[in-house]
């Protein structure tokens, strides 16, 4: 190979490589996106069918419920404006706790069931997970809105 | 009082760092020996001045001075001593006075250890670190000062987060540390080279040794990170490609892409613009890391604040730092040039694609890690990117660069032969196909994605023999101890990297396919069955620890009918913060880990727990060791030693070092004395 021809296929092989990588990874980047929805939203039917996304927002006061396996447990995410049911097999988070924030990650059933396969309640006692957060505050100005 | 002295010594250090940053650099460019001279004095009084600073905190927070704002927050009465000291860097504040404080650290040590350098060069490294500190000092005495007072004083402080009070975390931060401020002496070799114009193998064989040892403080600080994950978080999980997590990822692939440009540079005078672009990149993104953990962007445990005048400071030290350090690359790369040239198939080329893969992955993780941050600040809706699309993405990344670390050391510089080399490593990748096709079944069940996994390792390992029976038969007379003798130290510790890097893949591999994890309902005198061991649970009684209280599980394990041992996993409130923990108990062995955790207690002393058996567990963790070893043998290398004992000939060991350069194999295994 002559030196000129050498250096072009180190480019070339270069580039396609470089290609090929972000190919790959914008593709994955695609297709592991999970996006959150408030409960609101779900209600709103925005949130989609059979496919994986977060939810987030108090535990309703009062809705934990363990089945009789032990390991089982129901709970009512709400932002105070719409609720879903949600239903968890797995051990909580330690700062997990009727009134605080939270968020679930899994699918929507059809019978309007959230089955969560990933709880977070994060490492702080007083900390709020920020979409929770801002579930609440989406719901807080709506209801502002409607009774003017 | 001694709070205010730690105030007083840090405006000091202050403006010893902003005479370190201005005067050396001007008198270095305009040729002044005196403001030259100015940099190591100055340097060594910045370094008093913090350490009075640290250790004023460091009382405060030892003799609960409440007072202050910062101990208030984060420390208590009841907090054990060692956790009281860990507390001064368990915050915001005071992790970056101690992040200020290891910085002028590694400031002493390089005007310790470079006597040997031209003074020009050590004034300039040292000036570049100095404007660095003085971003530091400038942004712990605007936004974040950890000697603010609190008037009036608290009766009592509100606790250190409880997931903090830990061993594993009292070294943890420190060693992140010290890796993240180590790749600002690359980085300042880096900026001098770019200011000098003048970069050569000596300039790489100086910087090496400082980058090397950055790169395993990293290591290390990261092996403690996701160990104390794993038995601190009670979920059995070792990473979780947290945005924590990466940011302190992210240096280090591109430190370790780093610390493989560097060797080509030193050896061959190659990649000499791309070293130093990765050693600009490499610090930027320790600094990225350090503010994206501590600024409160990401909300989690290691984030304290959520200040909009910190988050504005921070993004402006960004942009000025990275900014400037590109538009000075840009300016003055030319003259640095690029370097000899290689061949297409030659160990230079696979090193360039290994260090190419490395920056793609680092550039995905990067990507995962922002991009929801970013949409969030744009109000773009909130979406999260979860360990899915890392593992989706770095697998295929890493499979070509483990494939090439394992071909790499066996191809020569300049000029590789493709037909010689598929000769030469023929049974090494028969043996490793072989092998990691049989030893799926020695545990118990095939799979594809473990033989895959196992493949990969084994083929390392594979090389590695080769390589160095190939080196010995090479290495003339004498016998097989003589010959090992004769192996340089760097020799042997890029080998025992890339060991450290097949123990982990293994590690990785086998604890994923194999571990199995059950949460159940457990009344007295139940029992699990998993992996061959019997768990039988007795109950959980009440035990009072310094400051807390805790439900501590009673769990026996018996193998084949026999009691092995009993574990005592807790679930624990403390005092002071109310917060409750799970500390779950690990029986940790060389083949698995068995772990318990407590989950809820249920009724009639029932409760749920949760159990795993977790193979070659413990093997990530020693992989990340050896890594870490083979870097620590690497700047022991005789060459290194041999320059602080023979500054006289300088000169002469560098017209050497270039005849040495030309014959690979004198350059690493050659005496040159």
């Amino acid at each position: 190979m002559k030196p000129r021809h050498r250096k072009l296929a180190i480019i070339v092989s270069g580039v396609s490589a470089l290609g090929i990588a972000a190919a790959l990874v914008l593709n994955a980047f695609e297709s592991n996106m999970v996006f959150f929805f408030s409960p609101s939203q779900v209600a709103a039917n925005e949130a989609p069918r059979g496919k994986s996304f977060r939810i987030g927002g108090l535990v309703e006061e009062g809705s934990i419920k363990r089945q009789s396996d032990g390991v089982t447990v129901n709970f009512v995410v709400t932002d105070t404006a719409k609720v879903i049911p949600v239903v968890y097999t797995g051990i909580l988070p330690d700062l997990f706790k009727e009134g605080k924030g939270v968020v679930a990650q899994g699918k929507l059933s059809a019978d309007g069931v959230f089955r969560a396969d990933e709880v977070l309640a994060k490492h702080d006692e007083n900390y709020m997970p920020p979409e929770a957060a801002g579930a609440l505050e989406q719901a807080r100005i709506q209801k502002t809105v409607m009774t003017q | 009082m001694i709070p205010e002295l730690g105030n007083f010594a840090l405006i000091l250090a202050l403006l010893l760092a902003i005479t370190q940053g201005t005067l050396p650099i001007i008198g270095a460019a305009r040729g002044i020996p005196s403001w030259i001279a100015l940099a190591r004095p100055v340097v060594q009084g910045q370094f008093v001045f913090l350490a009075i600073a640290f250790g004023c905190l460091a009382y405060s927070f030892v003799n609960n001075d409440f007072s202050v704002m910062n101990v208030a927050r984060n420390s208590n009465s009841e907090l054990p001593i060692q956790y009281r000291i860990a507390a001064s860097w368990g915050s915001h504040e005071g992790s970056l006075l101690l992040w200020v404080f290891m910085l002028s650290a590694w400031s002493v040590a390089v005007s310790v250890f470079s006597r040997h350098l031209p003074d020009e060069m050590v004034a300039r490294v040292l000036g570049v670190m100095g404007l660095v500190s003085v971003g530091f000092i400038l942004f712990l005495l605007v936004t974040s000062n950890p000697f603010d007072r609190l008037l009036p004083a608290a009766f009592e402080g509100s606790d250190l987060n409880p997931l903090l009070q830990d061993p594993g975390m009292v070294i943890h931060p420190p060693m992140l540390y010290m890796g993240y401020v180590g790749f600002s002496v690359a980085f300042a070799f880096a900026i001098a080279a770019l200011l000098s114009g003048e970069m050569d193998a000596a300039w790489a064989r100086w910087s090496r040794p400082w980058t090397t040892v950055a790169w395993v403080f990293l290591t290390i600080g990261i092996m403690l990170g996701s160990w104390w994950a794993y038995y601190e978080l009670g979920w059995g999980g070792w990473w979780f490609w947290d945005p924590v997590e990466n940011a302190s990822f992210l240096p280090w692939l591109v430190g370790t892409a780093l610390v493989h440009s560097l060797a080509v540079t030193e050896k061959r005078g190659s990649f000499k613009s791309w070293t130093v672009l990765l050693a600009i990149c490499a610090f930027s993104l320790s600094l990225l890391g350090t503010f994206l953990v501590r600024s409160g962007v990401l909300t989690s445990v290691h984030a304290f604040a959520t200040d909009p005048a910190r988050g504005v400071f921070i993004l402006a030290f960004l942009v000025i730092v990275i900014g400037s350090s590109l538009l000075l690359f840009a300016w003055r790369a030319p003259k640095v040039g690029l370097g000899g040239k290689f061949d297409l198939v030659s160990r230079e080329s696979m090193l360039l694609a290994n260090n190419l893969l490395l920056m793609v992955a680092a550039g995905s993780v990067l990507l995962g890690t922002l991009y929801p941050l970013i949409m969030d600040s744009l109000d773009l809706g909130k979406i999260s990117v979860g360990p899915p699309y890392f593992e989706a993405v770095f697998v295929p990344l890493m499979t070509p660069a483990i494939f090439l670390m394992g071909l790499g050391p066996l191809a020569r510089w300049k000029q590789a032969s493709l037909p010689e080399l598929m000769l030469r490593l023929r049974w090494a990748f028969g043996v490793s196909v072989v092998t990691a096709l049989l030893m799926p079944f020695i545990m118990g069940e095939w799979k594809p994605l473990v033989s895959f996994g196992l493949l990969l390792a084994f083929w390392v390992i594979a090389t590695i023999f080769v390589s160095i029976r190939q080196r010995l038969n090479n290495s003339g007379q004498g016998g097989l101890f003589t010959k090992l003798a004769r192996q340089s130290r760097s020799y042997y510790s890029m080998h025992l990297a890339h060991f450290g890097i097949a123990v982990f893949i293994i590690g990785v591999t086998l604890v994923n396919g194999y571990e199995t994890e059950k949460d159940v309902r457990m009344e007295i005198g139940s029992t699990v069955e998993m992996g061959g061991y019997t768990f039988r649970f007795n109950g959980a009684s009440p035990v009072s620890g310094p400051n807390y209280q805790a439900m501590r599980g009673d769990i026996e394990v018996l193998r084949n009918g026999e009691k092995i041992r009993v574990m005592q996993p807790e679930k624990r409130t403390y005092n002071a913060s109310g917060m409750a923990m799970t500390e779950p108990a690990i029986d940790t062995g060389f083949l698995r880990d068995l772990y318990v955790a407590l989950g809820e207690p249920l009724e009639d002393g029932a409760w749920v727990v949760r159990v795993y058996h977790k193979p070659f567990v413990d093997w990530i963790w020693f992989g990340c060791l050896l890594m870490a070893f083979g870097g620590i043998l690497a700047v022991t290398d005789r060459r290194y030693r041999l320059k602080v004992h023979t500054k006289h000939v300088e000169t002469a060991t560098v017209a050497d070092d270039k005849r040495v350069a030309s014959n690979p194999r004198l350059s690493t295994g050659g005496k040159k004395a």
